[in-house]
């Protein structure tokens, strides 16, 4: 079971609670977390990856473990921690504008 | 009885504000996806219970919302929670993607960039959502970089029309200070076939076949900041606005000039007339009269608000060139607002309401066509756009 924390605007938008969990069959990558979290909530679709590219969006950032995966491959494996669900995998809103 | 419903966009949410026909009391509701830029909301005419909603953020991109009971409750079509994890996502309401070349498979055509050069179109959000006149589920949306789409599925999917981004003058097209917006969609209630649009920096254009073929229909226009003044496109259009029972007469703001087409914008001849300025983003046109027109003079290009504090609507009952301010109930010293280009609109009652919102979060209404204003609220969120549903 992997656990997803999201921003304050995708948990409204997701209407969800709290964290997110989520059961990843195969690899857990970032790339399976997010495909896995669009399927489960398709209005996310978008908010996290652009549409069209399918690239991280530019204000989104991926902690984990205490460390800035954003800039990961998006199939590099994440921490063993956060496979087994004893960490979560956060998805960041970067603080700006005002 | 009669009744009216004010869908107000603004920087942190939407609100709908309804009252009856008599429009003194108001009923507040809001702030609807709280915290987000609504740039755009607008109703139905085929079914005033079916409102579509732009919801953006630089932050998490585009969301569509619907709403099927007059703006009570929301749903992003298509965007429901599924179950299983293992089943294909259905979220493509959000998905804006432009077409590519069907030779090339590469973009179908490139923009001006700031600097000169060329540079491709990147989605990044809707400006207008214009609903079909007869089908609640058919509705199009003008997005930024400047692009066509049309759901006709209750706005579950979008299709570009990118005839309109494909005709040619696509590489001509530049960003205005906001954005190389598509703002503006006209719809003719006398031909399905033509669309009106506009967009910020490249001018209006029109199509005769329901999209699939365009043509700019900017002769007439003039602009300083262009090194061919009457050049083909490149105008900075700020909004259009058509009375139903003549859609061949087309009233413009550009970035500065007020214009007026009477042959569909073939040509376009100015009006400003004796307008203090004639820099400003909202028109529109009364609902009863369709020479009487309004307009909200800004000082400048470089001074987004009303000229020494004073916030002024001007009408004209001459179709343009004649000019009156009208003023009671709105404030005539150190007011500093802008009214943005979507933020103006007028309800169809027997006494035409008007109604506009403002940078400051005010949204002033008339009840008698202009003659006196009030505010409706006073403190929302800067205002970005004010449509009107007018309820039997």
């Amino acid at each position: 079971m992997i656990r997803v924390m999201l921003p304050y605007h995708l948990r409204t938008l997701a209407q969800v609670d709290d964290e997110v969990t989520l059961d990843i069959a195969g690899e857990v990558t970032q790339g399976s977390v997010i495909d896995a979290l669009e399927a489960r909530y398709p209005v996310l679709r978008g908010t996290i990856r652009d549409h069209a590219t399918g690239k991280r969006r530019a204000f989104i950032r991926f902690f984990a473990c205490g460390e800035d995966l954003s800039h990961e491959p998006p199939d590099t494996p994440l921490p063993e921690a956060v496979a087994t669900g004893a960490e979560p995998f956060c998805v960041i809103g970067a603080i700006a504008g005002g | 009885m009669s009744g009216v419903r004010l869908l107000v966009g603004t920087r942190k949410g939407a609100f709908v504000l309804e009252s009856d026909g008599t429009r003194k009391r108001w009923k507040v509701s809001g702030p609807h996806f709280a915290g987000w830029e609504i740039y755009h909301m607008k109703g139905s005419p085929a079914d005033p219970n079916r409102i579509y909603c732009s919801q953006s953020s630089g932050w998490f991109g585009q969301v569509i919302q619907r709403s099927n009971d007059g703006g009570k409750t929301w749903e992003a079509p298509g965007g429901g929670v599924t179950m299983a994890s293992n089943r294909m996502p259905q979220g493509e309401s959000n998905r804006f993607v432009y077409d590519t070349s069907s030779e090339t498979g590469k973009p179908l055509t490139t923009h001006q960039w700031y600097d000169g050069t060329q540079h491709p179109w990147e989605f990044k959000r809707v400006w207008h959502l214009e609903p079909s006149l007869t089908d609640p589920d058919t509705v199009y949306a003008g997005v930024e970089d400047a692009g066509l789409f049309r759901s006709a599925d209750g706005g579950h999917s979008w299709q570009e029309l990118s005839g309109l981004r494909g005709h040619g003058t696509g590489p001509k097209w530049q960003p205005g200070a906001g954005g190389m917006c598509l703002h503006t969609i006209l719809l003719d209630p006398n031909d399905p076939g033509r669309i009106f649009i506009a967009i910020s920096a490249a001018g209006a254009f029109r199509t005769d076949d329901g999209g699939k073929t365009w043509k700019p229909i900017n002769r007439g226009l003039r602009s300083q900041f262009l090194p061919d003044q009457d050049a083909e496109v490149g105008h900075c259009v700020h909004h259009i606005a058509m009375h139903p029972s003549r859609p061949d007469v087309l009233f413009m703001q550009k970035h500065w000039d007020v214009m007026r087409s009477d042959d569909a914008g073939d040509n376009w001849h100015e009006v400003s007339g004796n307008l203090p300025t004639d820099f400003g983003f909202a028109i529109d046109v009364h609902a009863h009269e369709p020479e009487t027109i309004y307009v909200v003079p800004i000082k400048s290009d470089s001074e987004h608000y009303p000229l020494k504090g004073r916030l002024r609507v001007y009408r004209s009952k001459t179709g343009g060139n004649e000019w009156a301010a009208v003023t009671r109930g709105l404030p005539q010293r150190n007011c500093y607002v802008n009214v943005l280009r979507d933020s103006m609109a007028v309800d169809t009652l027997d006494s035409c309401g008007v109604y506009f919102g403002t940078t400051g979060g005010q949204v002033y209404g008339s009840a008698d066509s202009g003659d006196t204003w009030k505010a409706i609220v006073h403190d929302l969120p800067p205002v970005l756009s004010v449509e009107v549903q007018t309820l039997a």
